[in-house]
This record gives structure tokens, C-alpha cells and sequence, in this order.
């Protein structure tokens, strides 16, 4: 008995101490996820009133009944006379273009970082720093030439021509070549005498190894790739290959003046434009952090 | 399994630099446990590595059985190597790491499994067999590793100081359970460890490498009891040989001015070589001033000097007590003599009959 009465009080202290450095730390991510998640909060309740009433209050805590038939036009609904610039149509070309960049940098830029941490290659380390040195010239400073090469390769208009002047990388190809340095020399030792070729070390050893590593990049890459504006703007005119992000600046921009901007539509089309990025990132989100901090050796 | 053939085998890494193995000549018998052993940098795993096939050869001839393999794939040459840090595929289970060199040389799928099934019993690792190295301890990894070499029935298996990275409980069971391995399979084993210890339990002949080049071939004991020069007598046998400076006048060999023996030499200066085991207590022979005692418990190690020269004995009754200097003497049949300059091992048979005649 006395031990019970005892010891009842300090466990019933204990239940109620409260860790208040957790509850701070808590406080201030949910208030900066609150901060960051707001605006998308506001694009989805102005979809959902009509444009001209957001042109008189702008945006507001009212949820109207505008929100469905708003999806519809955004999905299906196209702003120009061909009618190709539809909500899905530019959500497949944006697919397409995020994903070919995605893959194609990774296919690429692992098979260069390979090639000069595993052949004895003349000139590779002063390759390796050529590739590097491409990080400083971004597209935006050669964007004439290679408008020019690629219009003359007649890949104008088409996914290619999106996706194929801009998928080296020095980036992916710098962390890939950082990687494989890292990768135990008794490994290829091994593999050799157990008797895998290049080819056969590369797809039996290291890909499924650098597995992690692929995953940061896709992630970094699709983002990346999602996310072109300028690019895409110029090497599309066919309506039916805009991607989003050129299909949001283009609501609002040629409807402005001889009508009220569908600020619905545009802002379910930016919705939308966020989506897979977020999907990517959640669904990654494991890989991504051990592949660019741990090694799984 | 085959025979090893090394002929005047070398190896220069660049024109012109200093040669990291030359003049190797071994001849391995077929089933022998051959241990290569020197200090870091010796040229030990340079070698093992050009018999592997991972290194070119710039001199010589390597032969695995009766076939040249200078420049033979590492694959090809029917040889299987473990790793110091195992080099298992971290992605594979332990039966895919197995299975995977007999995978890429084509063998039928039954004939992998049964292979990789049987090496796991053998090795204990059957209820592993399905796990990830990761999920290994060293231990098992290391048979894991062992594992991927007998799967392949090679003609030989090569060691790169596969014990190195265990701990010192585990690295003697390993070693008693390699030694059983390579005795069941019978398999012609190349071993290269720094560990001198190691050599002498696992070789059947060892092989003491310094500098690039061979010092000394012969099994463990004859190693131990007949080193063929100072660099040997001091890394084989722990603790190590006292080599000390000493005088040969007038048939007298002199240490610090104290008679230790008589022999049949010429007048001048000679390195005398004394196992610290060798040395007994006694009440006169050469003064050793105490400096430390090393207890072990079954015996211990006193450390001092004689005259200025550092020297240890094994003393087998650590209960005595000691004075300040203490006196040792050696019978005749455990000094070794070496000549100074050249540091190779001296004696002559018929003089050691002389010795033994006039002491």
C-alpha cells in the first residue's frame, strides 16, 4: 500500500510534463506548412467562385458552386481555335517532357560519369571538367544556337526537339562520376574474376547499387524538367505540344482585355501543374534523402 | 586444382621506377597451402594480384597448371579470389552473390543451385542464404565470401588477407576453419597476410617476401628454425629475433666484450641472431640490464640491454625473482649467425660440429 501511494503521483507527473522544446518545434513547421500551403489554398477557393466576382473582391473566404464546371474547363476545355491546347493535352506533353528529361539525363549522364571512372581513357579527368564547365553556360546564354541546331535537325514542334538539346547534364553526371568513386575497387575486382563485362558490371553491379542515387536524380531532373518555360515556348507552336506551364501564362495572358481572365480555369490549370512534382517528391522522399546523404555499402 | 608455376616473375608499374616485384620464382605443388608473407609493401598482394590476373605481368612467366596465363582474363584462368574487405555485391542475398560467377559462365540453372546449396552446408550458411550482406555479421560475410570461391571449383583459390578485418577471436577460428577447408577440398591456395602468426599456422610452405623480392621458401619451421637472413630471423616469430652486433676473435664469438660461444670463423664483425625463447637464465653468460618486464601470465618477456644493444628473453618461470642485471646464455644449436653487410645467414654444418666439439 504505501508503496502504491507513492509511487502513483510521480508517474501522474511525469504523464504531464510536457516536452514544450517539441510542441516550439511543431509550432514552427506547422506554421511555415500553413505559410507555404496558403496560396494553393486560395487558387483552389477562388476556382470555385465565378471570375467576375473575383474581379470585384478578389480572393475570399466564400466557397462558391463554380468549382466543377471550372475542372471541366481546365481539363477539357481548349483557349485556341484548334481546340489541341487542352488541360490533358498539355498535361501528357508535360508528362512527356519531365519524365524524357528525367530518364534521358539519368541514361545519359551514368553512362559518361561510367565511362570516365572505369576505362582508362585519355583525357578523362580533362573531360570530366569540360562536361563541368558546361554548368556555365545555361541555356538561357546559348538559347540562339540551340534554337538553330535544332530547328536544322527539323526536330521543331516535337518531343524530341524538347526533350534531346537539353538532357546532358553535368550535374547528374558529377554526382553519378562521385558515386561510382566511391564504389570499392574490389568490387570490379570481384566482378571480373567472376566474370561480368562492362556491360554485365554495369547492369548487374552498379545500376542496382547506385538505385538511391537514381531516385534523388529523377527527382531533382523531373522537377526540373516539369518546371521548363522558355525552352518549350520556343521550340513549340504546334498547339497540341504545349506543355502547362505554357498553357498557364497563356490563359491569362490572351484572354486579358476583351474578357474578365479565367481566373478559374488558370488557377486549377496551376493546381495541376503542381501536382506531379508534389507526387514525385512524396513518393521519393525515402530515396531521395538516403541518396544524397548515406551510402549503402 | 593444378599446379602454380611463377618464373622470374616481375612486375614495374612505370618505365623507368623502381621494380614493386622482381625475380619471383615459386613453384606450388598441386593441393599446397601456400602463404605469402612480408611486411606492408613487400609485394605480396603485387603478386597475388598478377596471379589473379587484376595486375599485368612485366617479367616472367605465370602458369596455372601447364597453361601460360600471362594474358589470360581473370575470368578465364580458372582461379577464385576472396577479398580482404569480402567484396560481396551488397544488393545480391548471399546465394545470389554465389550463384552469380557460375550464372555468368552459363551453367544451368540446377547445377548452380545444387553447387551454391552444398557450399552453404559446408560453410553453415544455409539458413542465410536468402539474406542480404548487410544483414551478416563480419564473420559470416567472410564465409560468405569463401563461399563464392569453392561454388566455382577453381583450380586455385587466392587469399588477400582475408582475416585482417575480423576481430582477433574470430580471425583464430577462421583461420583453423580455413585451414580445414583447404585440406577437405585439397584446392592449391596462394595466402597473402602481414600476420606472421597466420603464416606459420596456415602454411604449408611460406613464403617471406621484402622489397619486391623472395627472402626465404620453406615450410614454417624450417623457416623459423634456419631464417636465411636477418630481415627473416626478425619477422618471423614473435617476440622477435635479438639481433645483436658482436666480434668473432681468436674462435671466440664475443658480445659487448663477453664470451657467448666458440666457433670456427675467421676474426671480424658478425650479427648474432638469439629467439628470446632460446635464451635461459643462468649465473653467468652475457649481462642483460633490466629495463621492463612483460608479464604473460605462462611466462614472461624482459626487456633490456646488453652492453647498449636492446635484447628480450622469454623467461618460462615468472615466479623468480629478478635482480637489476641478469645474466643468459644460449646452447650453441640456437645461435644463428648472419654476415653484417649482407645480413644472410652464415653457418655451416661442419662448423657447428667444431662448436659443439670444442664447447
Amino acid at each position: 500500500m504505501a508503496d502504491i501511494t507513492h509511487t502513483a503521483p510521480t508517474e501522474d507527473r511525469q504523464a504531464r510534463r510536457i516536452n514544450w522544446g517539441a510542441v516550439s518545434d511543431h509550432a514552427v513547421l506547422i506554421a511555415g506548412a500553413l505559410f507555404m500551403m496558403a496560396p494553393l489554398v486560395m487558387l483552389i477557393q477562388m476556382s470555385t467562385i465565378p471570375d467576375a466576382e473575383i474581379m470585384q473582391t478578389g480572393p475570399s473566404l466564400e466557397i462558391g458552386n463554380q468549382f466543377w464546371p471550372n475542372v471541366k474547363k481546365a481539363l477539357l476545355g481548349a483557349m485556341s481555335f484548334s481546340g489541341e491546347d487542352t488541360g490533358l493535352s498539355m498535361f501528357r506533353s508535360s508528362m512527356i517532357l519531365g519524365l524524357g528529361f528525367a530518364v534521358g539525363k539519368i541514361v545519359i549522364s551514368m553512362l559518361a560519369a561510367y565511362a570516365i571512372v572505369y576505362f582508362r581513357l585519355r583525357f578523362a579527368t580533362f573531360a570530366f571538367w569540360l562536361i563541368f564547365t558546361t554548368l556555365l553556360l545555361p541555356l538561357e546564354v546559348r538559347i540562339v544556337p540551340s534554337y538553330e541546331v535544332t530547328q536544322k535537325l527539323g526536330l521543331l514542334n516535337t518531343y524530341g526537339g524538347l526533350i534531346i538539346p537539353l538532357i546532358a547534364s553535368a550535374t547528374a553526371t558529377f554526382f553519378f562520376r562521385q558515386f561510382f568513386l566511391s564504389v570499392p575497387d574490389e568490387l570490379v575486382e570481384a566482378a571480373r574474376i567472376d566474370g561480368a563485362g562492362p556491360v554485365k558490371f554495369f547492369i548487374d553491379i552498379l545500376v542496382p547499387l547506385s538505385q538511391t542515387m537514381i531516385a534523388a536524380i529523377f527527382i531533382i531532373m523531373f522537377v526540373f524538367g516539369w518546371n521548363q518555360y522558355l525552352w518549350p515556348t520556343m521550340i513549340t507552336t504546334d498547339e497540341s505540344k504545349y506543355t502547362l506551364v505554357q498553357g498557364i501564362k497563356q490563359i491569362t495572358q490572351s484572354l486579358e482585355g476583351t474578357h474578365i481572365p479565367e481566373f478559374g480555369r488558370s488557377n486549377l490549370l496551376a493546381v495541376l501543374a503542381v501536382l506531379p512534382p508534389v507526387a514525385v517528391v512524396i513518393f521519393f522522399q525515402r530515396w531521395f534523402v538516403k541518396g544524397l546523404t548515406e551510402s549503402d555499402k | 586444382m593444378a599446379k602454380l608455376t611463377l618464373s622470374q616473375v616481375g612486375k614495374t608499374y612505370a618505365a623507368g621506377s623502381q621494380a614493386a616485384v622482381s625475380g619471383v620464382d615459386i613453384d606450388i605443388a598441386d593441393g599446397e597451402f601456400i602463404v605469402l608473407v612480408g611486411p606492408s609493401g613487400c609485394g605480396k598482394s603485387t603478386l597475388l594480384r598478377m596471379v589473379a590476373g587484376l595486375e599485368t605481368v612485366t617479367e616472367g612467366e605465370i602458369r596455372i597448371g601447364d597453361r601460360l596465363v600471362n594474358h589470360v582474363d581473370p575470368a578465364d584462368r580458372d582461379i577464385a579470389m576472396v577479398f580482404q574487405n569480402y567484396a560481396l555485391y551488397p544488393h545480391m542475398t548471399v546465394r545470389g552473390n554465389m550463384a552469380y560467377g557460375l550464372k555468368n559462365r552459363g551453367e544451368s540453372r540446377q547445377a548452380i543451385n545444387d553447387r551454391v546449396e552444398q557450399a552453404a552446408r559446408m560453410l553453415e550458411l544455409t539458413p542465410y542464404l536468402d539474406r542480404k550482406p548487410r544483414a551478416l555479421s563480419g564473420g559470416q560475410r567472410q564465409r560468405v565470401a569463401m563461399g563464392r570461391a569453392i561454388v566455382r571449383e577453381p583450380a586455385a583459390f587466392l587469399f588477400d588477407e582475408p582475416l585482417s578485418n575480423l576481430d582477433a577471436k574470430l580471425r583464430v577460428t577462421m583461420r583453423g576453419e580455413i585451414r580445414k577447408l583447404q585440406r577437405r577440398l585439397g584446392t592449391t591456395s596462394l595466402y597473402v597476410t602481414h600476420d606472421q602468426l597466420e603464416a606459420m599456422t596456415l602454411a604449408d610452405r611460406l613464403v617471406v617476401l621484402n622489397g619486391g623480392k623472395v627472402e626465404q621458401i620453406g615450410a614454417p619451421l624450417e623457416v623459423y628454425n634456419n631464417p636465411a637472413s636477418t630481415f627473416v630471423a626478425a619477422f618471423i616469430g614473435s617476440p622477435a629475433m635479438n639481433l645483436l652486433d658482436a666480434q668473432v676473435e681468436g674462435g671466440t664469438l664475443m658480445v659487448e666484450g663477453h664470451r657467448l660461444a666458440q666457433v670456427a670463423r675467421d676474426a671480424g664483425p658478425v650479427t648474432v641472431g638469439l629467439r628470446p625463447e632460446d635464451l635461459v637464465l643462468s649465473t653467468s653468460g652475457l649481462p642483460l640490464r633490466i629495463d621492463y618486464v612483460e608479464e604473460l601470465g605462462a611466462q614472461r618477456i624482459i626487456h633490456g640491454f646488453i652492453g647498449d644493444q636492446p635484447a628480450a628473453v622469454a623467461d618460462g618461470s615468472p615466479d623468480a625473482p629478478l635482480s637489476d642485471i641478469v645474466h643468459v646464455t644460449a646452447a650453441r644449436a640456437d645461435i644463428h649467425l648472419f654476415d653484417t653487410t649482407t645480413g644472410k645467414r652464415m653457418d655451416l654444418p661442419a662448423e657447428t660440429q667444431i662448436a659443439e666439439a670444442t664447447a
